[in-house]
């Protein structure tokens, strides 16, 4: 039975101490424990969730980074293109316009040729005719001693000039 | 691990070979005797097992420390506070009363209803008890404990007061005891509500005290030893501060449900009557609880560790093989009851946050 019965000394005692402990521990011990561990997981909860931010960041900074890659390859690629056909355009343009000057070149030089040509046969005429002029002169002269002989010469060389003129 | 499992063994071995080769004191002749006295004096009558374990789990003026044999013992005599009917207070030491008495106080015989106690003689020469403000061996066990208490928590606290808890990760007590704390600390959140910062300096206050006396409680030698929470009053007060609590800080909701609940009108004068019963049955189930499993627990070990002195008379062969059973099962007793103390100690914690947490409820 003595067991089951509350003794009033410890009852006592039991309230006292216990009652002084705690008051003092509420006040100068478990709220500072409690309050500085609270702040911590709090601290690491927002430490984690800015980390996961930045995470996400940079992987998105990495997409659009990749992104970027890409276009600008694209647009590399591109100018590499346009520059390609630039130049062939150039090269065929100036290939044109070469084959052209040439052409031009030659034809004028075909046509100053043609003129040199004629002229050149022009002077030759001029030069041969001038020359038959003289050699008939003196042949002329010689042969026309007689006036028979000048009679009959000048009749065949009216009928050779007229058939020359005819023919050209 | 596995080496201290050899040594165990060979120790016991030992003991074993030594008392199967040594005829037991006594029975041989007195002179072989004097080394073992102190068992073979106690094989020689018949062991007092009732004394020694209520002696162990029971309250005492003194704190019988050691025996050193043939009657020499070291003890702590505590002193002794009383205030008289008639001659009002006093002081003085438990050692007064051992010697016989001291101004008409003297310890009750037994078979008298106050067994154990301190009684004075009244005038016309009845015994009564005074009123007992003794230093008793769990007064002293419940100082040492809080005052343990107290500094351990307190230096916890001056090291998160010097430190920076967000750059330095604790180290020593406060690693030792942050996550003690801080469990309860949650449960506390789980099981009050929005305002659980009110009460959970006081739960983790009940939890820490119930679980270091509880071990201490254990421990067989002198800071340790003394039976205080397995004391019908240490858990009585323990509970009747969670009683307070709860019914001090009820909320309108709590106390209509109590006096005034929405039940059928023939339900209504019944009501009231059980739930107010309910309430205080709360403490006093919270304060069974404790007691008995720790009081049960303790027993239960000294009962096991008393089959050596028991089975001392039945001659060598058995006491060494009883005493092996004896270690063998005093290890599990004592693990069990290690892991009873710390149950026991959350348990009486969550009942009272849940108490409290009741009672908080707004609708």
């Amino acid at each position: 039975m003595f067991l089951v019965t509350p003794d009033t000394g410890l009852l006592v005692w039991m309230v006292i101490i216990f009652g002084i402990v705690f008051l003092i521990l509420a006040k100068y011990g478990f709220p500072v424990i409690t309050r500085m561990v609270e702040k911590r997981s709090e601290h690491i909860d927002t430490s984690l969730r800015l980390a996961r931010e930045a995470q996400e960041k940079l992987s998105a900074l990495s997409e659009e980074q990749a992104a970027l890659i890409e276009k600008t390859r694209k647009e590399q690629e591109q100018m590499l293109k346009e520059a390609s056909d630039t130049r062939e355009k150039i090269l065929a343009q100036a290939r044109e316009e070469a084959r052209e000057q040439a052409s031009m070149i030659i034809s004028k030089a075909r046509t100053e040729i043609e003129a040199e040509k004629q002229s050149a046969l022009r002077d030759i005429r001029r030069s041969v005719a001038e020359l038959s002029v003289e050699v008939a002169e003196k042949v002329v002269r010689e042969r026309l001693s007689s006036q028979e002989q000048q009679i009959r010469l000048a009749e065949k060389l009216a009928g050779e000039i007229s058939s020359s003129g005819l023919r050209n | 691990m596995k080496r201290a499992i050899l040594i165990f063994f060979f120790a016991l071995s030992v003991v074993f070979f030594a008392a199967a080769v040594n005829p037991p004191a006594g029975h041989a002749d007195g002179s072989s005797g004097q080394a073992q006295s102190g068992p073979a004096d106690a094989a020689e009558e018949d062991i007092d097992l009732p004394g020694i374990i209520f002696g162990h789990v029971g309250d005492g003026y003194e704190w019988h420390i050691m025996d050193l044999g043939r009657g020499r013992k070291v003890e702590l005599f505590l002193p002794v506070i009383v205030r008289s009917k008639y001659t009002g207070w006093h002081v003085f030491s438990s050692k007064r009363l051992e010697e016989g008495g001291y101004l008409g106080f003297s310890i009750a015989p037994d078979g008298s209803p106050h067994e154990g106690k301190v009684v004075q003689r009244a005038p016309d020469g009845s015994e009564y008890r005074p009123l007992d403000l003794s230093v008793t061996k769990n007064v002293l066990s419940l100082m040492m404990s809080s005052l343990l208490l107290l500094v351990v928590i307190l230096l916890t606290a001056r090291w998160y007061r010097r430190h920076d808890s967000l750059k330095e990760a604790p180290t020593g007590i406060a690693a030792f005891m942050e996550p003690l704390v801080m469990m309860i600390h949650d449960m506390a959140r789980q099981n009050i509500g929005e305002d659980y910062r009110r009460y959970s300096p006081y739960l983790i206050m009940a939890f820490l005290f119930i679980l270091l006396n509880n071990f201490l409680g254990i421990i067989p030698f002198f800071p340790g030893g003394a039976n205080l929470t397995g004391n019908i009053a240490c858990t009585l007060v323990l509970a009747l501060f969670t009683f307070v609590i709860v019914n001090a800080t009820g909320t309108k909701h709590y106390y209509k449900e109590i006096f005034a609940p929405d039940v059928p009108v023939f339900l209504k004068p019944i009501m009231p009557v059980i739930e107010v019963f309910s309430a205080v049955m709360k403490p006093v189930s919270l304060t069974i609880r404790l007691f008995a499993n720790m009081l049960a627990g303790h027993i239960q070990i000294l009962c096991v560790v008393c089959i050596i002195f028991i089975m001392a008379k039945y001659g060598p062969v058995l006491t060494g093989s009883m005493g092996f059973v004896s270690v063998a099962f005093g290890i599990f007793l004592d693990c069990l009851e290690m892991l009873i103390s710390f149950i026991q100690a959350y348990v009486f914690t969550m009942l009272s946050s849940i108490y409290i947490g009741l009672a908080r409820q707004k609708s």
